[in-house]
């Protein structure tokens, strides 16, 4: 180890250039893997099952039990203004502009974003990745595309899942337990939720998704080379913890950045 | 005599944690003929299979040049190193099977990938393959299923596939008990007579490599040197290579001695 501060954090500079390099190398890569051929439609279809379908149980109850409270603590609130016809409106805006994207994010780098890293540093360690490219291979257009194509896909189509399923937790928590009319809730909803509302909840849900399978990735790829990760086992675990903790905060951070441009 | 493989003037380092650079080849000259058996040996460390990633390009050089075949092949990139290494053939220490595919599926794999053929065809050339190397009715297990010797019997296969003119071998032994290194020794030499190729073994399992090889390059410290025949090695001067013979030929050494 350096002794010497400044050297140390000369280092540590050095370290995070390098790494923001091969990561946006990384990304080059796994974009041209797009136009590469042949395709590899059935890896595609696997993956789309894996992250998407595999994640719909998860999706489904967290956006329940997301939509539920938010019913009842959006009635808690509402009520005390005497505006409880305005639950649907809280409901919907705050799912399809927020708490939809980031949720379903976090949740799938929880439950796929893990594991592809995991899977990806097994790869690497076990040197099937170097065998890959000495069988003149392109490992991007052979694996790792299809995982991003796979996630651009599914991430949108989950949060459009996970909206919904909320909306309905929110009808059931509000309407169904408090006393709120069917019909403000339904109407609520409709007047306040535009275009633009669901765009921005689109956007999001693109650029979580591009976050967390570029970060989950790219930690799987470059094991071996991420500092203090160590070897073996115990560097796939730490890595797959890396992931996750930076595919969260990004998705946070990016959050707020989108909601600042674009709302 | 043709070279398959030329290093030239090559420098190879990597910085340790603590900031100190360690040179694992440090400005090395050396030739591998066409058609013949390289062995590379040396100390754990020393840059054995360092060398072979550079011959790959899965790591670059410092320094100096490496020719493939006559051709210059530093710094090659992309698509260019995509077509160069076509031309190798790679048994890993680990036989690197991928572990979610069947034996059938890793073998027919760089068929897929790398080449027009039908799935007919591909059946066909994989069966051939692994009636070839006495893997007939293995064909729908999967690595984990497999003993060591296997896995080893499966990477040659798949590594074949493409009919290399190169091979190079990383530790094709570590791991497995006498019987089965034999084994793999037996099909070395006869998939070798089959297909003719250049091959290039990193081994420790010294002297036993040694009976396959018509060259033996020995790593130290960064520099090379590089015998004509196993037998030469022998009678070194250095003191370093005095000591690898003790080490590890011993009994061949004090016989030697004796004659």
């Amino acid at each position: 180890m350096k002794s010497n501060p400044i050297a140390q954090l000369g280092d540590t500079g050095l370290y995070v250039l390098t790494d923001l390099g091969r990561m946006a190398i990384f990304l080059l890569h796994a974009f041209r893997g797009m136009f590469r051929r042949p395709f590899r439609l059935r890896e595609l279809v696997h993956q789309v099952h894996f992250i998407g379908a595999g994640s719909l149980v998860v999706i489904f109850f967290t956006a329940l039990s997301t939509g539920m409270v938010l019913g009842l603590q959006g009635y808690y609130s509402l009520s005390k203004f005497g505006a409880e016809g305005m639950l649907g409106s809280a409901v919907s805006l705050t799912l399809i502009m927020e708490l939809g994207p980031v949720l379903t994010a976090l949740m799938v780098t929880g439950r796929a974003g893990s594991a592809m890293c995991a899977e990806i540093g097994i790869m690497r360690i076990s040197e099937q990745i170097d065998a890959l490219d000495c069988l003149a291979i392109d490992p991007f257009r052979y694996f790792i595309t299809p995982k991003f194509i796979a996630m651009l896909i599914s991430v949108p189509l989950l949060t459009a899942i996970f909206d919904v399923v909320g909306i309905a937790g929110g009808y059931m928590a509000g309407v169904g337990l408090m006393d709120v009319s069917p019909g403000s809730y339904i109407q609520g909803m409709q007047a306040s939720v535009t275009n633009h509302d669901i765009r921005l909840g689109i956007i999001k849900s693109f650029v979580f998704a591009l976050l967390v399978v570029w970060i989950c990735s790219a930690r799987g790829y470059f094991v071996g080379e991420i500092r203090g990760a160590g070897f073996g086992a115990k560097s796939v675990s730490r890595v797959t913890t890396q992931a996750v903790v930076f595919s969260s905060i990004s998705v946070l951070v990016f959050d707020y950045l989108l909601t600042a441009v674009l709302l | 005599m043709t070279s398959a493989i030329e290093f030239k003037n090559v420098v190879k380092s990597f910085t340790k944690t603590d900031g100190s650079v360690q040179y694992i080849l440090n400005g090395v000259d050396f030739s591998i003929p066409e058609g013949k058996t390289t062995v590379i040996a040396g100390g754990s460390g020393q840059g054995k299979s360092v060398t072979l990633k550079l011959v790959l390009g899965l790591m670059q050089v410092d320094s100096g040049r490496i020719f493939i075949q006559d051709r210059d092949v530093t710094g090659l990139r992309g698509t260019d190193l995509e077509r160069l290494r076509t031309e190798f053939g790679v048994l890993f220490q680990s036989s690197a099977l991928f572990d979610s595919l069947t034996v059938f599926e890793n073998v027919a794999l760089p068929l897929r990938e790398r080449t027009k053929k039908n799935q007919e065809e591909i059946r066909e050339q994989v069966a051939a393959t692994l009636a070839q190397f006495e893997l007939t009715g293995h064909e729908e297990k999967y690595p984990a299923q497999l003993s060591g010797g296997m896995k080893k019997r499966v990477g040659l296969a798949r590594a074949m596939q493409l009919k290399p003119s190169i091979m190079l071998f990383d530790e094709p032994t570590t791991g497995l008990d006498p019987v089965m290194s034999q084994e793999i020794y037996h099909l070395f030499a006869r998939t070798k007579a089959e297909f003719g190729f250049t091959s290039v073994i990193v081994s420790h399992d010294i002297p036993k490599i040694f009976n396959l090889a018509d060259q033996v390059i020995l790593l130290h410290n960064g520099n090379m040197d590089v015998f004509g025949s196993p037998e030469e090695i022998q009678w070194s001067d250095k003191p370093y290579i005095q000591e690898f013979v003790k080490k590890t030929m011993g009994d061949i050494y004090q016989s030697h001695l004796v004659e």
